[in-house]
């Protein structure tokens, strides 16, 4: 396995703690995952927006993104100060470097089928124009 | 302990998905009785050549639930297997966060 995965932590701060309040949270959330070891790639703060449904009688909420990378254990103490801290309403944590290593995956077979296929268009143009019956379908994958 | 809560919900969810009878968005392509006018679906994420689906991107996520709130289903939206896969992972997360509803009125 490899040492260092990626984590996306998003969480959901009481929309009534004043600014300094957001950003102290935030940064002592950040100084925990750096203590332990891991790594903050990305912070952000997407401001204050509404909740799709009421959490605890409240219906805004601040969102903070968090990008982390690590081994996984600074996450679970993360999490656990987030559990115990009830300014945080909500919090998810996604890992994903997986995904985007599969996704990176898909997109490098697509770059190598693209480069292939000039290859081959290059010498069909000409007898696919010609025959009359394909050249529908031709129109067709051009759209 | 609302990680344990949040996944029973999101069970359920998927079981509603199941039996989703599309009346929100009747007419095109549903399951008429028998004949059925076959328009061609085609998944839009294949089109656009999308490898990732992110639970943050509400605005896309939005068009794939209906008022209900509901995760418009295959059958309906045309979306491939596993687009719709990652589609509704994504809502399931955004849900859990409140970017989403689990059901609206």
């Amino acid at each position: 396995m490899a040492a260092n995965r990626v984590y996306e932590v998003m969480f959901i701060i009481d929309a009534d703690a004043p600014d300094d309040e957001v950003a102290q949270l935030s940064e002592g959330f950040q100084r925990i995952i750096t203590d332990q070891g891991g790594t903050i790639t990305k912070a952000e703060v997407m401001g204050k927006r509404r909740l799709a449904y009421p959490i605890g009688r409240k219906n805004e909420g601040t969102y903070i993104l968090l990008e982390i990378e690590g081994s996984g254990s600074e996450i679970a103490e993360l999490e656990r100060r987030m559990r115990v801290n009830d300014r945080i309403m909500r919090y998810i944590t996604v890992r994903v470097d997986e995904d985007r290593r599969r996704a990176e995956k898909f997109a490098a077979k697509r770059a190598r089928k693209a480069a292939k296929r000039p290859g081959n268009q290059k010498s069909e143009p000409a007898p696919v124009a010609a025959a009359a019956p394909s050249a529908p379908a031709a129109a067709f994958d051009e759209a | 302990m609302s990680s344990n809560y949040d996944d029973r919900e999101s069970r359920f969810d998927s079981r509603f998905e199941r039996d989703y009878d599309g009346d929100s968005r009747g007419g095109r392509g549903g399951r008429g009785g028998g004949r059925r006018m076959h328009r061609r679906k085609i998944c839009r994420f294949c089109i656009e050549k999308t490898d990732l689906i992110d639970f943050k991107d509400v605005k896309l996520l939005q068009n794939y639930i209906p008022e209900r709130g509901k995760i418009v289903p295959r059958r309906i939206s045309g979306s491939c297997a596993t687009h719709q896969r990652m589609l509704a992972e994504a809502i399931k997360r955004a849900r859990n966060i409140a970017l989403l509803p689990y059901a609206a009125d």
